[in-house]
C-alpha cells in the first residue's frame, strides 16, 4: 500500500478558477458536489498505472497538491505557500477559459513556483515579468488545463482555443480544456485522457527513470546554491 | 449667462471625478479581475463622481466661487441624484447580481431581483421610525425623508470605522504591542505543517488503493439489485467500507488542522515583517506617530463621553472659536472675515481629502481580504453603496466644522434635520465602536502568544 513510489505534483492557478473541481474529478473520479474556498492546501492522491499495457507497467501514487490563493496576495502568504513547493515534480497550471486575467496569471503563477527552488532564503527576486530564458533550462514537466469549457459559447470557441494554444506553447507544455462538472471530458480512452497519461507518465520518469549517473535533474548550474540542491537529492 | 457657464464647470469637474473612479476601479480595486459586467464600473463611477461633486460644492460656497443661485440649483440636482442612485439603482443592482449568481433562481431573475429590493426599501424605510430626526410635517417622498435614512446609515458607519480606526492605528504603528517571533518558531510550525500533510497523504493513500481495489473486484458501483442483493449488501462490505468511513473522518479532521496551522504560519510571517518594518526609519517614526496618536484617541474617547454625559452639542465652530482666542486672549488683531474664510477652507479641505483617501484605502483593503471571482460585482456594488452613504454624512456632519456664514447651503438644502441628533449619535457610537475594539483587541493579543510559545 504506502509501499509504492510517489511523485509530487502541484495544481495552481488564480482562485475560482476550478483547482478543487478538478483534483477531485482526477484522483475519485467524481464530479465535486460543493466547491467552497480552498485555505492553505489541499493534497489528494491518484493511483497511477505507469506504462500501462506494457511489460514494464508499475503503479504509482501521485500527490496533488492544490495550492489555493491569488497570484498577487500579501507577501506573508507568499512565504507561507512556498513552504509547499519543495521538491515539486511536475506542474498543472489551471486557468479558466472565460477569464482571460487567469491566463495571464499562470506566468507568475509559474515564476513562484519554479523560483522556489532557485533561491533559498524564500525571496522572490523576480518582478513577475515573465522571462523566457527562465523556462529553457526548466526541467519540470508542465501541463495547462483550461476549466468552464462549457461555457464558452461557440462562436468564441474559435478565438479562445486559439490563444491557449498560443499559451500552452510559452510554457512548452501540453494542453486540455475541459469541464470540471462533466466527467465525460476525461473518460478513458479519449484524447484527453491520453494526453494526461502521458503527462504523468513523463513526470514519473523525470524522477524515476533518468537519475543514472551524471547530476540532478533540472538544475545542472545551480551548484552554487549548495542548500538547496542537497535538499533536493535528500527528498526520498 | 452665467448659470451656463457655471453649469459648463460643474460638468467638467464631474467628467473629471468620474475618470478619476473609473481609474481607480481599474487599476486598484479589479487589478486581478476581468471585468465582464460594464454596469458595475460605470455604478461606482458615477457614485464616486457625484460624491466628489458634493464636497467640491461646499469648497466653492466657501470660496465664494461661482453664482449663488446656480450653486443652490446645482446642490439639489446633486442630492436628487445621488438619493437616487444609493436608493433605487444600487441596491437594486446588489440584488441582481446576488440572484444572479444562484444558479436555481436564474430564470426569473428580474422578478426575484424586484422582490429583493422591495424588502430593502420596507427596512430602510422601517429605519427611520425610532429616531427622532424629522419634524412630522414632510411629505413621504421627499428629499428629507430620504436623506435622513441615509444620513442615520452614513453615520453609524462613520463612527464605526472612526472608532476602530482610532484604537486600531495605535495599535498597529507602535512596535510595544509586537509579539516576539523568532525564525525557529517559524520552522517549527512549518514544519508541523508538512507532518500534517504527509499524514493526510498517507491516509488518502490507503483510501485510494482500497477504493481500486473495490473497483477491481467490480463491487464499487454496483448497486444492489433485488432482494438478493439486499441481504448480500448487509452482510459482505461492512468491514471495508466501516473502515473507509472511519479514516475518512481522521482525514476531515487533519485538514482542519491543516487549515489553521497554515494561517498561524501566516500570521507569523506577517508578524515577522512588521518586525523588520519598525527596524527601519521609516518604521521608527510611525512607532512614535503612534503615540502621538494613541493620546489623541484617548483624548477623543474622553471629548465623546463628556459631550454625551453632559448632553452638550459644541455650538461654535473650531475656526471660529481660534479666532476668537487668539482674538481675545492673544490681542492678535487681524481682518477676520478674510481668514476666516481661508482657514476654513484649509480646513474643510483636509478633512474632505483624508476622508477620502482614507475610505478608498479602506474599500481597497477590505475587497482584497474577501472578494473572490463570483462575488467580485456584489462586494464592489456594497462599496459602492457604503461609500456614497459615507459621503452623503460626511456633508451632514461637516456642517459643524464651518462657520455659520458658510452652513446657511446645506441648511437650506437638506432642510430642517436635526443636525445636533447627527453628532449626538455619532458620538455613541464612536464610543461603543472605540471601546469594543480595544476589548477585542486586547482579547487577541492575549490569546495569540501562548499558541506559538514552544516548550
Amino acid at each position: 500500500m504506502a509501499s509504492l513510489d510517489r511523485v509530487k505534483v502541484l495544481v495552481l492557478g488564480d482562485s475560482g478558477v476550478g483547482k478543487s473541481s478538478l483534483v477531485h474529478l482526477l484522483c475519485q473520479n467524481q464530479v465535486l458536489g460543493n466547491p467552497s474556498w480552498t485555505v492553505g492546501c489541499s493534497v489528494d492522491v491518484r493511483v497511477h498505472d505507469y506504462k500501462e499495457g506494457t511489460p514494464e507497467e508499475k503503479t504509482f501514487y501521485i500527490e496533488l497538491w492544490d495550492v489555493g490563493g491569488s497570484v498577487g496576495g500579501a507577501s506573508s502568504v507568499k512565504s507561507t505557500r512556498a513552504v509547499f513547493f519543495n521538491s515539486v515534480n511536475g506542474i498543472i497550471l489551471v486557468h479558466d477559459l472565460t477569464n482571460k486575467k487567469s491566463s495571464q496569471n499562470l506566468y507568475r503563477w509559474s515564476l513562484e513556483a519554479v523560483n522556489r527552488d532557485l533561491v533559498p532564503s524564500g525571496v522572490l527576486v523576480t518582478n513577475g515579468d515573465y522571462d523566457r530564458e527562465q523556462f529553457a533550462d526548466n526541467q519540470i514537466p508542465l501541463l495547462v488545463i483550461g476549466t468552464k469549457l462549457d461555457q464558452i459559447h461557440e462562436s468564441k470557441r474559435n478565438e479562445v482555443l486559439t490563444r491557449i494554444a498560443f499559451l500552452a506553447e510559452d510554457f512548452n507544455a501540453e494542453e486540455i480544456n475541459l469541464d470540471c462538472t462533466n466527467p465525460r471530458y476525461l473518460a478513458a480512452g479519449s484524447s484527453n485522457a491520453v494526453k494526461l497519461s502521458r503527462f504523468f507518465d513523463k513526470v514519473i520518469e523525470k524522477r524515476y527513470f533518468i537519475r543514472d549517473g551524471n547530476q540532478m535533474p533540472g538544475f545542472p548550474d545551480r551548484k552554487r546554491f549548495g542548500g538547496g540542491v542537497l535538499k533536493n537529492l535528500h527528498y526520498d | 449667462m452665467s448659470f451656463l457657464i457655471d453649469s459648463s464647470i460643474m460638468v467638467t469637474s464631474q467628467v473629471l471625478f468620474f475618470g478619476f473612479g473609473w481609474l481607480f476601479f481599474m487599476r486598484q480595486l479589479f487589478k486581478d479581475y476581468e471585468v465582464r459586467q460594464y454596469v458595475v464600473q460605470v455604478i461606482f463611477s458615477v457614485t464616486f463622481a457625484f460624491s466628489c461633486t458634493m464636497f467640491e460644492l461646499i469648497i466653492f460656497e466657501i470660496l465664494g466661487v461661482l453664482n449663488s443661485s446656480s450653486r443652490y440649483f446645482h446642490w439639489k440636482l446633486n442630492l436628487c441624484v445621488i438619493l437616487l442612485i444609493l436608493v433605487f439603482m444600487v441596491p437594486f443592482y446588489i440584488g441582481y447580481f446576488i440572484v444572479s449568481n444562484i444558479r436555481l433562481l436564474h430564470r426569473q431573475r428580474l422578478l426575484f431581483s424586484c422582490g429583493l429590493w422591495l424588502t430593502f426599501m420596507y427596512f430602510f424605510w422601517k429605519l427611520g421610525d425610532p429616531f427622532p430626526i424629522l419634524s412630522p410635517k414632510h411629505g413621504i417622498l421627499s428629499i428629507e425623508q430620504l436623506i435622513s435614512r441615509v444620513g442615520v446609515i452614513g453615520v453609524t458607519l462613520m463612527a464605526l470605522l472612526s472608532g476602530f480606526g482610532a484604537v486600531n492605528c495605535p495599535y498597529t504603528y507602535m512596535s510595544y504591542f509586537l509579539r516576539n517571533v523568532t525564525d525557529t518558531d517559524i520552522l517549527a510550525l512549518e514544519r508541523r505543517l508538512l507532518q500534517t500533510m504527509d499524514m493526510i497523504i498517507s491516509k488518502k493513500k490507503r483510501i485510494a488503493m482500497a477504493r481500486r481495489n473495490l473497483f477491481q473486484k467490480g463491487e464499487v458501483n454496483n448497486k444492489p439489485s433485488g432482494f438478493w442483493g439486499m441481504i448480500k449488501s448487509v452482510t459482505a462490505s461492512a468491514p471495508g467500507s466501516e473502515n473507509l468511513t472511519l479514516i475518512q473522518q481522521e482525514v476531515d479532521a487533519l485538514e482542519e488542522l491543516s487549515r489553521q496551522l497554515f494561517l498561524e504560519t501566516v500570521d507569523l510571517y506577517a508578524t515577522k515583517e512588521r518586525i523588520e518594518y519598525s527596524k527601519t526609519f521609516k518604521g521608527k517614526y510611525f512607532n512614535f506617530l503612534g503615540y502621538f496618536f494613541s493620546i489623541y484617541c484617548v483624548w477623543k474617547i474622553f471629548m465623546a463621553t463628556i459631550n454625551i454625559v453632559f448632553d452638550r452639542v459644541g455650538k461654535t465652530d473650531p475656526v471660529t472659536r481660534g479666532i476668537e482666542i487668539t482674538v481675545n486672549y492673544l490681542g492678535i488683531q487681524f481682518d477676520v472675515k478674510f481668514w476666516s474664510q481661508h482657514i476654513s477652507f484649509i480646513l474643510v479641505g483636509i478633512i474632505i481629502v483624508t476622508s477620502i483617501r482614507g475610505l478608498l484605502i479602506t474599500l481597497t483593503k477590505f475587497f482584497y481580504a474577501i472578494s473572490s471571482s463570483k462575488s467580485s460585482n456584489v462586494i464592489v456594488l456594497l462599496l459602492a453603496q457604503i461609500m456614497g452613504m459615507y459621503f452623503v454624512s460626511s456633508v451632514l456632519l461637516i456642517r459643524m466644522s464651518m462657520p455659520l456664514e458658510y452652513r446657511t447651503i446645506i441648511t437650506e438644502v437638506l432642510g430642517e434635520l436635526q443636525f445636533n441628533f447627527y453628532h449626538r449619535w455619532f458620538d455613541v457610537i464612536f464610543l461603543v465602536s472605540a471601546l469594543s475594539s480595544i476589548l477585542f483587541l486586547y482579547l487577541a493579543h492575549k490569546q495569540a502568544p501562548e499558541k506559538h510559545m514552544t516548550p
